[in-house]
């Protein structure tokens, strides 16, 4: 792809055509990616650098302490897990079944258009938004209790739904209506045809959809602020009714101490292990994806 | 009014059915019939059959009568509302929401539009090969065993499955190998996997659009062997846009023109050979099409 660009042959007798344009888009083009990468990995660099001597195994198993030397990560951990399990379990039946439904069975009118809108609209609803739904529906009018697991696994259910909906919308959409038909025609009926046909071929679109919408709900921290999820939590979550923070409401308050110890080590390997979590979630989502692609 | 009506209902039976004059002539008609073959049964029917896509008039009052186990052709340029004809049998129409169907289509006597019929239970005793090979992305065993799992069939279903993979002339490619994907046969295989998946439920009718349109000469002629032993049990009704095909497979043979009419319908042979219409001998001899 290069060699048009480049090596411009001696004159032949065709002429020559200037490749200066050519040559500029596509440096402008690279810088344009460049920008991107390059400020990612200096703060990947960075934070890692500064993580180096206080990320280890008495940090990921402590509970935060005043003494910046001995504070740990654990609690805001385990809240994380424990949160982003009961969001999972939420949002998958329901986001699915949301997509089936618009996608297979309802019929293509006004009402459905109107909901399609809305989910594309609620997916870009700024997360502290959900937060005040939070604390007004789950905290208030249910009584969950503030800051619970429940109330923020509820909340930041909500936030992703949207998500979820929209990229299991796509995998059942992506599913040739010629499959649907040589079902049909066997005459199965419309379940069948969505439990045998669509579901096993939209299911690796599905969980990758799901774990994405997952890994962006683990960072999410405004909404646990509004449902009042304390900031520092010195025990782990013992039940769904429990107290629970999070890793980035831990890292956010460790932020906020005075001393450059916090500031900078403790932050610094919070958002590490934060990370290496994230990462984690989105690398199941590609194996997923890739071992059910190769069962075809 | 309640006149008009009458003679109009008592007109149109007359038309359909010659003449039920009583005595003799009865008698003739039976004798004839049994004297043809063995099988010339009338199992589907369409009378004054109506079809439209919107506003669109995709079949225009179309009357005929599909013998049983015979393979019925069905030719035409494209557009013409054959494969809407086809669909139209098995009640496919109804997944495209704007289709609208108007008149009867009797299988077995019974219309199908008729209030009382269940769509995907008259799709269980019509099955259908589609244009483009497409098999499920599971192995060949539960490709053709689909049908039978949706239907219920759970008895001896490896048996079943055999039996249809060899009446479709599949078995011996593929025994040994009955676990592996489907997707991974060629594409004139896929064809006769598909074919096997429609049979294996043991249906009355075999509805086939343009099975062959996708596949190379050598895959073509396999498939329209198979068609011939095919009807040997089965109702066949092929649409194709391949004349010679028709002419080689066919034992009657409906030729649709522009517009969704049914211009001519007839033995093969005749059609071929002696068509009434000149539009039909102008299409035949691809003067236009």
């Amino acid at each position: 792809m290069a060699a048009d660009t480049r090596d411009e042959p001696a004159d032949s007798g065709f002429g020559q055509i200037s490749r200066t344009k050519d040559v500029s888009f596509r440096l402008l083009a690279l810088a344009a990616t460049l920008v991107g990468i390059v400020s990612l990995a200096a703060l990947l660099l960075n934070v890692a650098v500064d993580a180096v001597g206080w990320l280890d195994w008495q940090f990921l198993t402590n509970p935060p302490h005043p003494d910046p030397y001995q504070a740990g990560f654990l609690p805001a951990l385990v809240g994380s897990v424990a949160i982003m399990l009961v969001i999972a379990l939420i949002t998958f039946p329901l986001g699915v079944g949301a997509a089936i439904y618009l996608e297979e069975y309802a019929d293509d009118g006004y009402l459905t258009r109107f909901i399609q809108l809305n989910i594309a609209n609620l997916a870009g609803v700024p997360s502290v938004v959900y937060g005040l739904l939070g604390l007004g529906l789950f905290v208030g009018l249910f009584s969950i209790g503030y800051g619970t697991v429940l109330a923020a696994a509820f909340t930041i259910a909500l936030l992703i739904l949207p998500i979820v909906i929209i990229s299991a919308q796509e995998a059942i959409r992506s599913v040739p209506d010629s499959q649907r038909q040589a079902s049909y025609g066997m005459g199965a009926t419309k379940w069948q045809t969505i439990r045998n046909v669509v579901l096993p071929r939209a299911m690796p679109g599905i969980m990758t959809g799901t774990i994405l919408a997952l890994g962006r709900a683990i960072g999410e921290t405004a909404p646990l602020i509004m449902i009042a999820a304390p900031t520092t939590v010195f025990g782990l979550p013992n039940g769904p009714f429990s107290k629970v923070s999070a890793m980035p409401l831990q890292i956010y308050n460790w932020a906020s101490y005075p001393q450059t110890e916090f500031q900078y080590g403790v932050v610094a390997a919070g958002v590490v292990t934060l990370l290496v979590v994230l990462l984690t979630i989105n690398s199941i989502a590609i194996v997923i994806r890739n071992r059910y692609q190769q069962r075809t | 009014m309640t006149n008009e009506q009458m003679t109009s209902s008592e007109t149109e039976s007359t038309d359909d059915q010659p003449a039920p004059t009583p005595g003799t002539d009865g008698l003739v008609d039976s004798a004839d019939a049994g004297a043809e073959t063995a099988t010339d049964r009338t199992l589907l029917e369409a009378r004054d059959l109506d079809v439209y896509y919107g506003e669109e008039q995709a079949l225009d009052s179309v009357d005929i009568e599909i013998p049983e186990k015979q393979v019925t052709a069905v030719i035409g340029p494209s557009g013409c509302g054959k494969s809407t004809f086809l669909r139209c049998i098995n009640r496919m129409n109804d997944l495209v929401d704007a289709a609208h169907v108007e008149g009867e289509l009797l299988f077995d006597g019974k219309n199908v539009y008729d209030d009382d019929v269940d769509p995907v239970a008259l799709r269980r005793k019509i099955g259908m090969v589609f244009q483009s090979p497409n098999p499920f992305p599971k192995s060949i065993r539960d490709n053709v065993a689909y049908g039978l799992k949706v239907q219920g069939k759970d008895e001896n279903v490896d048996e079943k499955v055999r039996t249809a993979l060899e009446r479709a002339a599949l078995l011996e490619e593929v025994d040994g190998q009955l676990d592996s994907s489907g997707l991974d046969l060629s594409g004139g295989q896929q064809q006769r996997l598909c074919i096997a998946r429609a049979i294996a439920p043991d249906p009355d009718v075999i509805l086939m659009d343009e099975p062959a349109s996708a596949l190379d000469p050598v895959a073509t002629s396999k498939i329209e062997d198979l068609i011939e032993d095919l009807a040997e049990e089965y109702t066949v009704v092929i649409v194709t846009h391949n004349m010679q095909q028709a002419a080689r497979i066919s034992d009657k043979t409906a030729v649709f023109l522009t517009g969704g009419e049914l211009v001519e319908f007839d033995d093969t042979e005749k059609i071929f050979e002696n068509p009434e219409h000149d539009r039909v001998e102008d299409y035949i001899t691809g003067k236009f099409g």
